[in-house]
């Protein structure tokens, strides 16, 4: 299906400019005069009218065909009396059905006559698709072609329509924030109908699956986030120990002491540590440096969990050396170099300059530079999902296993999703929170940036 | 007197601070050095537990083709062969495999090949249907615990009870190689097959071809848009309000978690459009929106390098503002929207996050296809191997960030290359 219709829009694409382009060189022949504008553009106007309806059509299909035949399909269903359904199981047994008939023994007749009647919709729809869109095609042609006069201007109508099409390329960005917020806030909302909110982010339990009070069924558990939130503080302390001194070192050393040819070289190799993709970050710690940890801790006497919040920020505080020493290599070289100059020239020798000067004049590009990390830590999610524990733990103790937000969200949305179960929907609740956290320090961090850059422009 | 004193003491200060110098500059290059280090080990933690992968173990068996157990004859048509008993064959070949094996010692030979076997003994035979009621000796696939006992991945000296093979497995094991009845050759599973359940049989063709397929989607929909959208803000766009909302929202998009995305793409495309769960078409579009801004960024930057004077040259003999645009200044800024595009793909590759938000984490057992069927990719096969309890899929895992990692390297070889071919400096 797919396949055919790229096809079809292909033959409709090529046969309309053509047909655009030899009906205005007719007309204008008929009528004796020059058209307004070149033979392309109303070629190009016609092509607009074939494509753009056809492929709203297309998208609207592909998108809803599914939903609405399965609606059909359930609400025909023949149910029996008293037995209990599950709404997605059913649907998953009809398709299997129907997409491979030897499925079909040992199934009830209901399921058999609901496959047989999926299939037929199915049918139905391809049918009515290609020929909606064949007749969407030609309607669009046949209007645009009714304005193919010498006297049309067809290239300010044209360009017209390219503003509108860039216009809806660069709202794309809006609308992907509108759907994360709206999507983010809608399924909070439902999860917070059945958990209040001040459980959720001032109590200390969190267990999602095991009833802990008297009464509670096994689906509720209880939402109490602040374990998750003091996990995800202590991995971030933790990476930042380790990024902050070891990125803004090499900052420093890149940016007033390597020479050039040194330069050269270790800035791309930095850049090689930042184009790693995390789950292979994850696999060192969990291969190379939780053991390390753990072995680390034995010989100081400290039984070190095997998923320590130690082992996943180190490795973690590693990803971000890259980022913290880029952007304040960016800061640092911003500075102007009259101060360089000036403090060299008062007798302070460079390591004097740097500490006294250069630093001092730096701080606020470079705490912009943290912010920004801090925000890439807390939202890190692969690190943390092989290397530190499923399980929360309210503990400062960095040998100790913890849990993160970014953990806890993959560990509510791997294996079966239930919209109807908090459990599920607590993904979305921590999603939130993880969401403003990380807008809120990436605004202020942008502002002191920008704020920076204009006072040394 | 006081004269040398002051001089002293200005010596002695000059040497403090020089000393100082120096070790702050020591600082900053043992830190550099140490960012690096970690670079090196982790490229060798990954090489030294992935490079065993690219080889597995077979073993010599002998197999009888006899036309009573196969219940076939020489003239059989194809389609009976295919319907051979040939788990039989390889009963009896295992039965055979040592001699006078009691019923408990078949057992445990057995457990010394793969479960892929008898697809093999099978394939032989349909691919040389002459050997009929012969003898064949044939090399097989070994189980992941003779491989991994092999390569030194498991140990021996830990005791029985922890072990994968008991102590008579290992005394098979040995028998097997002092009798040279088994080899390591090449790897060709690993790059021909998708995700199993068995290490010996699992590779990673099923997730590099749904990674193919969805980065092919990312670019289908990343690459027009991020033009659009890039050329709207930097030589349509009137300076208002909704400019620097669209500005502000890009900027910010760009630093939202992977994660965040994930649950996007989990609550509207997969909840609310009902769009095939686990597929490239969705991953690709999830990580397309992910991309965007990066590619935006990029694109804004080489559109920005074209001098402003080619569009003036084009304004000035008559042409439109789109004309002078979509003529002139986006076929000199494509180089550069090219290399962005290829680093946001790079991006989008490594990225796990909203992949196992949106199902691409299921098991999928076949080599996907299409955009609309389901599929691993590439990372989220490097989690699932490095999170099983099996041995065996550790060096796989490694094996396959190798392969990712290699992958990565040729998109920014290729982008570096563009941007040394074709970008012109001005």
């Amino acid at each position: 299906m797919f396949f055919w219709s790229l096809v079809l829009i292909a033959v409709g694409i090529f046969s309309s400019f053509i047909y655009g382009r030899s009906r205005i060189k007719l007309n204008s022949k008929k009528q004796g005069t020059k058209s307004k504008s070149l033979p392309n553009y109303y070629a190009q106007y016609v092509l607009m009218w074939c494509l753009f309806p056809a492929l709203i059509v297309y998208f609207s299909w592909a998108i809803f065909q599914e939903q609405i035949i399965q609606n059909i399909v359930i609400s025909n269903f023949e149910f029996i009396e008293g037995a209990v359904y599950n709404e997605g199981l059913l649907l998953a047994e009809i398709r299997n059905v129907s997409n491979n008939p030897s499925f079909a023994d040992g199934k009830s007749i209901e399921i058999i006559n609901a496959a047989s009647h999926y299939s037929s919709l199915r049918q139905i729809s391809q049918i009515s698709f290609y020929t909606s869109i064949i007749i969407i095609m030609l309607l669009g042609a046949l209007y645009a072609s009714q304005k193919l006069k010498p006297e049309f201007h067809a290239q300010h109508t044209i360009e017209k329509y390219i503003q509108y099409i860039l216009i809806f390329c660069s709202s794309v960005a809006i609308f992907t924030t509108i759907g994360i917020v709206f999507s983010l806030i809608f399924e909070s909302l439902r999860f917070f109908a059945e958990v209040s909110i001040f459980e959720f982010l001032f109590s200390t339990e969190w267990y999602p699956f095991i009833p802990i009070r008297e009464g509670q069924t096994a689906a509720e558990g209880s939402f109490g986030a602040v374990p998750i939130f003091a996990g995800t503080f202590l991995v971030m302390v933790v990476a930042m120990c380790v990024a902050v001194p070891l990125g803004l070192l090499t900052a420093i050393y890149l940016a007033e002491y390597a020479s050039q040819r040194v330069r050269k070289i270790v800035k791309p190799l930095l850049e090689i540590l930042a184009g790693i993709p995390t789950i292979v970050y994850g696999f060192f710690a969990f291969v190379s440096v939780a053991p390390f940890v753990k072995a680390f801790g034995q010989s100081i006497g400290i039984d070190a969990s095997p998923t320590s919040a130690l082992a996943a920020g180190m490795v973690m505080g590693v990803m971000i050396i890259p980022f913290i020493s880029s952007l304040s290599d960016d800061v640092i070289n911003s500075v102007p170099q009259s101060l360089r100059e000036a403090s060299l020239g008062i007798g302070a020798n460079k390591a004097e300059t740097i500490k006294k000067v250069i630093l001092p004049a730096a701080l606020p590009g470079i705490v912009g530079a943290f912010l920004l990390a801090i925000s890439r830590a807390i939202g890190e999610t692969m690190i943390v999902v092989v290397a530190a524990g499923t399980a929360p733990n309210l503990t400062g103790n960095p040998f100790e296993n913890v849990t993160t937000v970014t953990v806890q969200i993959v560990v509510a949305l791997i294996g079966d999703q239930e919209f109807d179960n908090p459990r599920t929907l607590s993904a979305f609740a921590l999603g939130l929170v993880l969401f403003v956290i990380t807008l809120f320090l990436n605004i202020i961090a942008l502002q002191i940036v920008k704020r920076y850059r204009e006072r040394y422009e | 007197m006081n004269n040398s004193i002051a001089k002293e003491k200005i010596i002695s200060l000059r040497k403090k601070r020089s000393l100082e110098d120096m070790r702050f500059k020591y600082y900053g290059f043992t830190a550099m050095c140490l960012s690096l280090a970690v670079l090196v080990f982790l490229l060798y933690t990954i090489f030294s537990k992935g490079y065993t992968a690219f080889q597995k173990t077979i073993v010599l068996l002998e197999v009888d083709y006899n036309q009573e157990v196969l219940k076939l004859t020489p003239d059989s048509s194809d389609e009976d062969m295919e319907k051979g008993k040939f788990f039989r064959v390889k009963k009896q070949a295992i039965e055979n495999f040592f001699p006078d094996l009691s019923k408990s010692d078949i057992k445990l030979v057995k457990k010394l090949f793969s479960i892929n076997v008898d697809k093999e003994i099978k394939d032989y035979f349909l691919d040389n249907p002459e050997v009929i009621n012969t003898k064949q000796q044939i090399w097989v696939t070994a189980h992941s615990d003779v491989d991994q006992l092999l390569k030194g991945n498991s140990r021996r000296d830990v005791p029985e009870d922890r072990r994968k093979l008991n102590d008579i497995q290992l005394s098979y094991v040995d028998q097997l190689v002092e009798e040279n009845r088994v080899k390591q050759v090449f790897n060709n599973f690993f790059f021909t097959k998708a995700d199993s359940r068995h290490p010996e049989i699992a590779g990673v063709a099923g997730s590099f071809m749904g990674s193919l397929f969805t980065l092919f989607t990312v670019f289908i929909l990343s690459f027009p848009i991020a033009i659009g959208a890039s050329v709207y803000l930097e030589e349509f766009a009137p300076k208002n309000r909704i400019t620097e909302l669209i500005e502000v929202n890009i900027s910010n998009l760009a630093a939202v978690p992977s994660i965040v995305f994930g649950l996007l793409g989990l609550g509207v495309l997969l909840n609310v459009f009902g769009l095939p769960r686990s597929t490239p078409l969705v991953g690709g579009s999830v990580l397309a929106l992910m991309t965007l801004p990066t590619i935006i960024i990029a694109c804004r930057a080489s559109l920005k390098a074209v001098p402003p004077s080619i569009k003036e040259g084009a304004l000035a003999v008559g042409a439109t503002k789109t004309q002078a645009v979509f003529h002139h200044v986006v076929p000199l800024a494509l180089p550069g929207t090219l290399t962005g595009t290829i680093i946001g793909l790079a991006q989008a590759l490594g990225e796990t996050a909203p992949l196992i938000m949106i199902g691409m984490i299921a098991f999928i057992p076949n080599i996907p296809t299409g955009l609309t069927e389901p599929s691993a990719a590439l990372p989220v096969q490097i989690y699932l191997w490095v999170e099983s309890a099996e041995r065996g899929f550790q060096e796989k895992s490694a094996a396959a960030i190798m392969v990712i990692l290699i992958f990565l390297f040729m998109m920014n070889a290729i982008a570096v290359f563009l941007r040394n071919r074709f970008e012109r400096k001005w």
